[in-house]
């Protein structure tokens, strides 16, 4: 076992564990979106960092790559912690505005305010898929393509493969596509947050279930509200 | 498109089918072939045992493959720092207007590709041209016009 | 012939140097990029052939050597024993130089240099300013060795610090003299050589690799390219020592593909290498092995970053991973490596030759050692630049690189490539080193030096770093893929007079966000050119937001082009290389130019003879 400082408590954690986990034993929750228990760690969305260190000399780290090292200082909510996560949030939502789990991420960390304009992805690039495809269907039928921000998830040369069994597993997943809200209209809408009460992004929020100004959920633009 | 099969073999014999070597085998079939024909990368990835979506990753995050086939003529505009602060982005504006594509783009005719590039390193000349492996110094937009052929592409 | 053992070495240097006449005569042409852009092969080739011709070929040598570093002036022909440089030599000078120089022994004086401030004829390498004040420890021999040649870099002493390393000292040894002389990675970084040689020695595991990068992605700089392609045996040399001290027997040259010259220079001196028995098993009867391996890099910039790199040379996609567990104990195929850009590696056999030292004598309290500069653009004398650490900015820019052209006034400096900052002229007596650099929120990069003049828009500079950035980011992380696209549109909006106060603010959490969260270095230096020109050159923002004026008149949203009737001459330049048509006018009359049809494409003012075109 190795012991460590967590939010100012000595603990203990198997050193086989990543911080992740350890923090997560220790039932204190961190928002994540491309980790998952059964999968390779790949540390890519960012939003489990942790500040590690000592006074004037810490910095964050992807709490789900990080290894636990004997005294090492962990702090989760840290004020430059979770300025950081509700940025990278912020980013996310403007890249994928109508995705449920994003939109519950942010009521949780209280992000009320999108300062770019959306993009209207579907996918947060969040590698859960290409990961399943990989190490549990070991399938290897879908994966990267392009770079930056071009990059995506693809089959091989974008077209239908025999390497793809249909199997599903990657949809079941995803972390966003199958929740996707659609909007008040669809039939396969979640939180109902928009039609239930006055648009969100009137300046008026107090008790919407969706927290986003302006309003992104039901994909209204400000100028369609009023 | 077909594809000779024996002729990959050779490129991919001379790195002994090993995998790390995909990006040198890569580029050894597009000097070949001038881009990368989806066959040829099948093919790749059946003889170094690796799946098809990761050669199709490789061909896609690299600049210097392409999937599609170049013009004949391939125009290379230096974007690099010590070219842009000398205006290079005036000279591959006026090979745009000329050409009528944009920077990656072909020209219909299957004549010119118009490409840029990070740095060739010949900062002195900058901005530079290059056209066919020909290096063209000190370019300005006016100077553009000499590159091309009289014949409107 | 396979050398195995240090004698036979040193009894073949000896054989190569006393067949060689110092006093013949012979004729060295730079063919380094930049020359050869110039059209230094056609120079070579009428040599060639006026040596022929005048039967002189057994006379005189002529050598193609790598980089001089003068590239302003090239191409660039020395004629030894006595040295004259010649510069900006054309094929139809060849005919002259060897009448005159070769058999007569004049001296042409239109090829000599001119300095350009006291407009003396220079005849001498040594004595022109951009040499002078330059501490050539690695450039200098570039010029002395043909790079195609072995033998050439033997008898400049080559290969006597491996034999050296192999014959007298331990691998500990090695890596506490690197330690000591004090050497940094030339990377970027500045990590100290030594401690990770250490620790890539001591992880656990039987494979262990030796990695050099020269995949050398930075805009404007050209430097290990230079190394790679002028004298690629010592680079060579470096990574056996290194491959020796860390217990180490395969090694990679990750180059990028767009160096053609560099890849084939090196693919030649490793071949002579094995060959002559300094690489394969057995290295000079010593029984260590060690070969390596050259891979073409596919054209990403992130792939100088280590993990990329690494990715890249097992044939996947050159994405970092997170580098909580160092690569020198999980690297290439998760198993340790070192890796070191090209400069470090070409600075290795000179520390074991020297000595510690003699290394760490020289440069400043944290950096030893020289470090060579790519100076490049508005700089009277673009080319590379050696200078032992410590030099100010000042030395380098106006002594050494003859300042700027056009009687311009220096505004800013950047420094470290797309990863870098921009230093004013506030701070330009700054002695250059890691630290310093570091302070004024810039790094040494690997050296790039991009000089800038009044006519460089410094927002404008931010937003090509950072498009350049956004474009090469592997898209990997989201802190780097997302919030470089935003940082990039808030920029196009500034120069565009669409932005607002609200977004330096958000610039500046964008910022932090980037430094604090993105997974590799790229993602978190990636707010340096965008921070530093904030800091320094915050007026310039403000004009763009308040004033919708771009004060270097660069940003085109923000000006607008005229004709000034005083100073036409209704000359028709204009009105002919318009592209759309915008300018009217009769002949020697004065010309109108429709504002609203203007695409600005700049081309009227530069074509105007008159300087009657006006930009506002």
């Amino acid at each position: 076992m190795v012991s460590f400082m967590l939010n100012g408590a000595q603990v203990q954690a198997d050193p086989k564990w990543n911080l992740l986990e350890a923090v997560q034993f220790y039932g204190i929750n961190i928002p994540t979106l491309c980790h998952d228990e059964g999968l390779t760690p790949y540390g890519v969305c960012r939003m489990c960092v942790v500040e590690v260190g000592d006074q004037n000399r810490t910095k964050l780290v992807a709490s789900c790559m990080h290894p636990i090292t004997e005294g090492l200082n962990v702090r989760t909510h840290s004020s430059r912690v979770i300025k950081t996560r509700k940025m990278i949030l912020e980013l996310l939502i403007a890249r994928c505005p109508s995705s449920k789990k994003l939109q519950d991420m942010a009521a949780m960390l209280e992000l009320k305010q999108v300062r770019f304009d959306p993009l209207n992805e579907d996918c947060i690039l969040c590698g859960l898929c290409v990961r399943m495809c990989e190490e549990q269907m070991v399938a290897k039928a879908i994966g990267y393509a392009g770079r930056g921000t071009d990059r995506y998830i693809t089959t091989p040369f974008d077209m239908t493969s025999d390497e793809c069994r249909k199997c599903g597993a990657c949809m079941y997943i995803c972390p966003v596509c199958e929740l996707r809200c659609q909007g008040p209209q669809a039939s396969t809408t979640l939180c109902s947050g928009c039609i239930n009460t006055e648009p969100v992004c009137a300046p008026d929020y107090g008790e919407a279930m969706c927290f986003m100004v302006p309003c992104l959920s039901c994909v209204k633009k400000p100028e369609d509200v009023k | 498109m077909t594809i000779d099969e024996s002729r990959l073999d050779s490129i991919i014999d001379e790195y002994n089918g090993e995998q790390g070597s995909l990006i040198s085998i890569l580029q050894d079939i597009q000097a070949q072939y001038q881009y990368l024909p989806r066959e040829a990368m099948d093919y790749v990835a059946m003889r170094l045992k690796i799946p098809r979506v990761q050669v199709f990753g490789v061909a896609t995050f690299f600049k210097a493959f392409s999937l599609k086939p170049k013009g004949k003529q391939r125009i290379h505009v230096c974007m690099g720092t010590a070219c842009h602060v000398r205006g290079s982005k005036m000279v591959l504006e006026e090979l745009e207007r000329k050409l009528g594509i944009k920077a990656g783009d072909t020209t219909l005719d299957n004549e010119y590709t118009l490409e840029t590039v990070n740095c060739l390193g010949a900062c002195a000349l900058g901005p530079v041209v290059v056209k066919n492996e020909e290096y063209r110094g000190q370019m300005t937009p006016i100077k553009v016009g000499s590159l091309l052929d009289t014949k409107k592409p | 012939m396979k050398l195995s053992s240090e004698k036979e070495l040193e009894d073949l240097r000896n054989e190569i140097i006393s067949g060689r006449d110092p006093n013949k005569l012979c004729i060295a042409v730079c063919g380094g990029t930049g020359c050869h852009a110039g059209g230094c092969s056609n120079v070579a080739q009428e040599i060639r052939t006026e040596l022929d011709s005048k039967n002189l070929a057994d006379k005189v040598d002529i050598r193609i050597t790598g980089c001089h570093g003068f590239c302003e002036r090239g191409p660039i022909v020395i004629v030894y024993p006595e040295g004259i440089f010649y510069q900006k030599v054309i094929p139809r000078d060849i005919k002259e130089i060897i009448a005159s120089t070769i058999e007569n022994g004049k001296i042409i004086d239109r090829l000599l240099y001119h300095d350009p401030v006291s407009g003396e004829k220079k005849i001498r390498v040594e004595d022109i300013t951009f040499y002078q004040k330059q501490n050539r420890l690695i450039l200098e021999n570039n010029t002395r060795v043909d790079p195609a040649q072995i033998k050439d870099y033997l008898a400049i002493n080559g290969y006597s610090a491996l034999a050296k390393v192999l014959g007298k000292m331990t691998p500990e040894i090695v890596i506490d003299m690197v330690k000591s002389s004090g050497l940094r990675g030339r990377g970027g970084g500045g990590f100290p050589t030594g401690r990770k040689w250490e620790s890539t020695r001591i992880a656990e595991g039987d494979v262990k690799y030796v990695i050099c990068n020269a995949d050398e992605g930075d805009p404007g700089a050209f430097m290990d390219r230079s190394i790679l392609e002028g004298n690629p045996h010592s680079v060579l040399e470096g990574m056996i020592i290194g491959a020796y001290a860390i217990g180490s027997n395969e090694g990679h040259i990750y180059v990028r593909n767009e160096y053609p010259l560099a890849v084939s220079n090196i693919s030649t001196a490793i071949k002579q290498a094995r060959e002559f028995g300094i690489l394969g098993d057995d290295i000079l009867g010593s029984g260590f092995g060690f070969d390596v391996k050259v891979n073409r890099g596919g054209g990403a910039f992130v792939c100088g970053e280590s993990t990329a790199l690494m990715a890249s040379l097992e044939g996947k996609p050159g994405e970092p991973r997170a580098k909580y567990i160092h690569t020198s104990e999980k690297g290439l195929w998760d198993k340790p490596s070192n890796l070191n850009n090209v400069e470090t590696w070409a600075n290795v056999p000179m520390i074991i030759n020297k000595g510690s030292k003699w290394y760490s004598g020289i440069g400043t309290e944290s950096s030893k050692g020289t470090k060579v500069f790519s100076l490049v653009g508005k700089i009277n004398n673009t080319g590379l630049v050696e200078v032992s650490m410590g030099m100010t900015l000042r030395e380098i820019i106006f002594d050494i690189g003859g300042g700027i052209p056009g009687g311009k006034s220096f505004k800013a400096v950047q420094t470290g490539g797309p990863s870098g900052g921009c230093i004013p002229e506030s701070l330009i007596d700054m002695a250059v080193d890691y630290d310093r650099l570091m302070e004024a929120g810039s790094m040494m990069g690997s050296g790039g030096m991009i000089v800038m003049d009044e006519e460089t828009c410094m927002v404008d500079l931010a937003k090509y770093f950072t498009n350049f950035l956004q474009e090469e980011s592997c898209g990997k992380c989201v802190p780097c893929r997302e919030g470089l696209r935003r940082m990039g549109d808030i920029l196009k909006d500034i120069t565009e007079g669409k932005g607002s106060m609200e977004d330096i603010l958000l610039i500046e959490d964008l910022a932090g966000m980037l430094k604090d969260a993105s997974l590799c270095g790229l993602g978190m230096t990636a707010s340096n050119p965008v921070m530093s020109t904030l800091k320094y050159f915050k007026d310039e923002y403000l004009a763009h937001i308040i004033d919708h004026r771009c004060p270097a008149g660069v940003c085109r949203e923000l000006i607008t082009y005229g004709i000034d009737a005083d100073n036409c001459t209704g000359c028709g330049m204009c009105k002919k290389n318009c592209p759309p048509g915008a300018i009217s006018g009769e002949r020697k009359e004065t010309h109108v130019l429709d504002t609203g049809k203007c695409i600005k494409c700049g081309i009227c003012y530069d074509v105007c003879k008159f300087k009657a075109v006006r930009k506002e």
